[in-house]
């Protein structure tokens, strides 16, 4: 237990023995790194190693693991901090180290939502008044307008199943017999009239994926603020962008201040106007079981130009795996916007079959307006290729 | 049945070899996760990819103690009917009509159909929990779940507050399909299992097939480990590289040469049509440098 005296130890509180600061104190770096440790993990933790010995250096990062229970995708980190802590290799600096152990670190989004109150305007005298900054300042509220509406609109836009649940309803044939029986005995055993009960619904899981390669550059941005809307609009919603690699945006999305979620997601995305491998991280999110699972019997949607280079064997296999799982396969191309579009390149034409909808993804105008048409039966084949295929 | 805790939780060496001696490799650090959720009387949350042996786990925990293994499979929509208790409405429906004017207690125990959860409360010496799974259910009865958890007990509104005389150890597997909420991970004792390395695979294979020889399971080992490198759709777990083993056996004592029975055998293997079709042209490289 030598090696625990010549740690940096921090204030040990109550009685415990002075051997365990450090332990203390690894639970309140990983807090200072951003991992959720509750105060009965500490506690967990300290008792595990008691139990276990501790005989070695190895029986404390066994039970550090198996109390704080850090998702397997931050396991890099929390071995780097365990290392750092521990075996004191790299020192890690600790900011604010003297401020107030136990604040909560709770982002008010409030607060810095008021500071960032759009560009101040430095423009003087008519600078303002060119037709082209209106045109623009414009169709940005109207878009802004539309991604509330989706907002408040996609949670029942989405297409349904059924759940195995049942609500009360009532008209219908099926009896709901605990309902009935309660008020069979609250009457006193006269039997009123039956209580019914029907199967809910529930809407499907929508699965955005976003193309973040050089040649969507220009549509991106809106493509990151409809996926907040779908994010925020329904509880069921996941968001995936791609290049050359692939990164889940879900959880960045899910931040309740809009600038702020955006410049999380932002930030995760390591392949911005890079490169296209349309195919290959699709099917990369695929062999992932956690992934794919997004995907069974989900409304998927993929924001992408489909502009693959090389070979398209990959990408139509990936397509084609996503229409076998999931419920709708829709492809929304910037392409589409323009009237002379025709899905003609080789690629398109190899997913063609195994699409339910190609639509126009150039606009917010348009996304919001397919997005919000989701629950109604995907049109024909004939109608879809009514763009003279 | 104090017995098997006290024989087994001894230390994770303990847990270990008594696991060995029911054909469950652990390696130690799952030893130690499963020790400490004995001892500190905690659930103990297994996650990682189909076919690691999760559940596997929880059966060979439930044997090396000596303890009923009840399991509560969880999907999507499962509710307190399925995982707490119900009432047997048709029985107190008859139990009224034979009545008549007599009274008669409805909520007696025989109209009482206690679900898993209310099974291992009423004898937490006697049972092991699975809760398989738990990423299908939704976040509703994750809550529900929480509050079993953290004090082991039901509330039933016509009978009171039913509690454990003691912890029962609980065992929650996931295979990540969602994210699980803090609050569950908080309380439970948490281990991820990865797939084994190659040797380790093959003592699994050695340990669960049959019979097979030794050069097989390593071979089988190291092919499976290649394989799951590449994207499939669906990569093999233990299970299917222990049942491929087993295959390649039967067909080489029916008289296939070696190569050869491993590639007639691929399909216990993998078990996708496009996987295979991805698979096929390389396997005969696989399967040699596996062999080597």
């Amino acid at each position: 237990m030598n090696k625990f005296l010549v740690c940096d130890t921090a204030s040990v509180p109550g009685e415990l023995p002075r051997g365990s600061a450090p332990l203390f104190g690894f639970a309140r770096l990983l807090r200072r790194f951003g991992f959720a440790i509750a105060p009965e993990q500490a506690i967990a933790f300290m008792q595990a190693v008691t139990l276990l010995g501790p005989r070695s250096m190895d029986d404390i990062r066994r039970s550090a693991v198996a109390t704080f229970a850090p998702a397997p995708e931050r396991r890099v980190e929390f071995d780097a901090l365990f290392e750092s802590w521990f075996h004191g290799e790299a020192r890690v600096n600790i900011e604010g180290e003297g401020q107030d152990e136990d604040e909560p670190q709770i982002k008010d989004n409030s607060d810095t939502a008021e500071e960032e109150t759009g560009p101040v305007q430095e423009e003087t005298g008519g600078e303002l008044t060119s037709g082209t900054e209106q045109l623009s300042i414009r169709a940005f509220a109207n878009d802004g307008l539309r991604l509330d509406a989706l907002e408040r609109k996609l949670g029942s836009a989405l297409p349904c199943r059924r759940s195995f649940r049942t609500v009360r309803t009532a008209t219908g044939k099926n009896l709901d017999i605990r309902r009935s029986m309660r008020k069979i005995l609250s009457a006193d055993g006269d039997i009123p009239s039956p209580q019914l009960r029907r199967q809910q619904r529930v809407p499907r899981r929508l699965l955005l994926l976003l193309d973040v390669s050089g040649s969507m550059k220009l549509h991106t941005e809106d493509y990151l603020k409809v996926a907040y809307a779908a994010v925020h609009g329904t509880g069921r919603a996941e968001v995936f962008c791609f290049g050359t690699r692939l990164t889940r945006l879900t959880s960045a999305l899910r931040i309740r201040n809009r600038e702020q979620a955006l410049a999380q997601a932002a930030a995760l995305v390591e392949d911005w106007d890079g490169g296209t491998r349309i195919g290959g991280t699709l099917l990369a999110f695929l062999s992932v079981p956690r992934f794919s699972a997004f995907a069974r019997g989900a409304v998927v949607v993929i924001l992408s130009d489909a502009l693959e280079r090389g070979e398209p064997t990959e990408m139509e296999s990936a397509f084609r795996r996503f229409a076998a799982s999931a419920h709708r396969l829709s492809l929304a191309t910037p392409l589409a916007g323009d009237p002379r579009f025709r899905p003609e390149t080789e690629a398109l034409r190899a997913i063609l079959p195994t699409l339910d909808d190609l639509v126009d993804g150039s606009s917010v105008a348009g996304l919001t307006k397919f997005l919000l048409s989701l629950g109604r039966a995907a049109p024909q084949i004939e109608t879809m290729s009514g763009r003279g295929l | 049945m104090a017995h098997g805790v006290d024989a087994m939780a001894t230390s994770p060496e303990a847990v270990m070899s008594r696991l060995s001696q029911l054909h469950y490799l652990a390696d130690e650090s799952l030893a130690t996760a499963i020790f400490l959720a004995i001892r500190l009387g905690k659930p103990l949350l297994l996650e990682g990819a189909p076919g690691v042996g999760k559940t596997e786990a929880a059966k060979a925990v439930a044997e090396a103690l000596g303890r009923d293994l009840v399991r509560l499979q969880c999907y999507e929509g499962i509710d307190a009917a399925h995982a707490l208790y119900e009432w047997n409405y048709q029985r107190q429906l008859l139990a009224i009509r034979q009545a008549g004017e007599a009274e008669i207690d409805i909520y007696g125990d025989r109209f009482l159909i206690a679900r898993p959860l209310l099974q291992v409360l009423q004898s937490p010496e006697q049972r092991v929990l699975l809760v398989d799974e738990i990423d299908r259910s939704d976040h509703e009865f994750e809550a529900l779940l929480l509050e079993f958890l953290s004090d082991f007990q039901i509330s039933i509104p016509e009978r009171g507050t039913i509690c454990a005389a003691a912890r029962p150890l609980v065992v929650l597997t996931s295979n990540r399909t969602r994210e699980l909420a803090e609050a569950l991970r908080r309380r439970c004792v948490y281990h991820w299992i990865g797939y084994p390395d190659a040797d380790r695979e093959a003592a699994i294979i050695m340990a669960r097939a049959g019979d097979v020889a030794r050069e097989t399971a390593l071979a089988v080992a190291g092919a499976v480990r290649d394989i799951r490198a590449r994207p499939l759709a669906k990569p093999p777990g233990i299970a299917e590289a222990i049942e491929w083993a087993n295959a390649a056996t039967i067909l080489e004592k029916g008289g296939s040469p070696w190569p050869e029975a491993f590639r007639r055998a691929i399909g216990v293997l993998i078990k996708d049509e496009e996987d295979v079709h991805h698979i096929e042209p390389e396997m005969g490289r696989i399967i040699e440098a596996a062999m080597s």
